[in-house]
């Protein structure tokens, strides 16, 4: 399959990375929320609920600010999309 | 695999997006892992009971893989960044808030379940101890939800679909199926523990359900169109070891 219509898998790639960069870019365009996903919303689900239930226990490590959380995202994202690089690379150039 | 029928999926998700985005109010809400702290004691312990099992199969399933065969440990790696890669994407959703993928389906169709459990637990602990998202208490309930729930039903949904002879469908599918179940266990685990004073918990579960499986219906297929992609790349550059692994996954 891959060998005899690599330029088929080629616009049909293309195609899945648009597919997805639309799905997250219609929510932005076409819906107006905060976009927040706070830690605090489904704490105030739980809360509605159960107004008496208090969390028993912390994170151990809460990082400083909002900025220093969104860091250790990109850096977690940012390992994974290097080894991932990295591995589909490594085949390419053991298979040309 | 035609254009048509990705054509046909992108207008069906545009389709099912505008009607969820008419149907909900734009309320914020939160849709991840259960924070720490916030399952009450029992079903914390509860949920720590039910995973270990699993992550004690899925460490045996694991060496057993790595012991006999070793070569395949790139394509293992590669399955662990996908679910490093996914599940630090917080992406904007149809609800107004965001949330992330799992990234644990590609690992499933590659290895099985099992394997995936540890992988997914150890982007669980990762998430918990460096960026307090999830928690130590609440982990034996995330574990479960993504690295045991949402990986077995992957598997079950792939090894039915697959029978088709469409992989890709069959993929993609499954791993939709697999994220979207993952969220419902969370929104479950909560409706039990937190029932609704008045109706209990299936009006828990409506609620809960509301904001956490909504927000992952475009997630899910965004995960599933990710996953298809990074296949792919492995089918067209790493089909060698990719037959190795065929009769490891059907076995499991």
């Amino acid at each position: 399959m891959s060998k005899t219509n690599q330029g088929n898998n080629g616009l049909e790639n293309w195609l899945l990375v648009g597919a997805v960069v639309c799905l997250a870019l219609f929510p932005l365009v076409f819906v107006k929320g905060e976009f927040e996903g706070a830690d605090s919303q489904a704490e105030e689900a739980v809360t509605a609920i159960s107004p008496s239930y208090q969390p028993w226990v912390e994170n151990l490590f809460k990082p400083a600010s909002g900025e220093i959380e969104s860091l250790l995202f990109a850096v977690q994202a940012g390992m994974g999309a290097g080894v991932i690089g990295y591995i589909i690379g490594y085949y390419k150039g053991k298979k040309s | 695999m035609s254009v048509r029928y990705y054509r046909r999926v992108v207008a069906v998700g545009g389709g099912v997006l505008v009607f969820f985005s008419l149907l909900l109010s734009p309320s914020v809400s939160y849709a991840m892992h259960i924070s720490e702290g916030f399952l009450p004691v029992q079903w914390a312990v509860f949920w720590w009971l039910v995973t270990i099992p699993f992550l004690v199969a899925g460490y045996r399933a694991l060496q057993k893989i790595t012991k006999d065969q070793p070569e395949v440990k790139l394509l293992l790696a590669l399955a662990a960044a996908f679910g490093f890669l996914l599940s630090a994407l917080k992406i904007p959703s149809v609800t107004g808030s965001c949330s992330h993928p799992t990234g644990i389906g590609l690992g499933t169709i590659l290895f099985g379940p099992s394997v995936m459990s540890i992988i997914g637990f150890l982007i669980l602990v990762f998430q918990a101890l460096l960026l307090a998202h999830g928690g130590l208490t609440t982990l034996g309930a995330n574990a479960f939800a993504m690295a045991i729930a949402g990986p077995w039903t992957t598997y079950v949904i792939y090894k039915i679909l697959k029978r088709t002879g469409k992989e890709k469908v069959a993929i993609f599918a499954a791993v939709a199926g697999g994220n979207l179940l993952t969220y419902l266990i969370t929104s479950i685990q909560l409706a039990i523990a937190f029932p609704a004073s008045g109706g209990g918990i299936m009006v828990s579960l409506a609620k809960f359900a509301g904001i956490f499986a909504l927000t992952q219906i475009p997630l899910s297929i965004s995960e599933g169109l990710l996953t298809v992609l990074v296949w792919n790349w492995i089918n067209a550059y790493a089909a060698e070891d990719l037959e190795k692994l065929k009769p490891l996954s059907q076995n499991r």
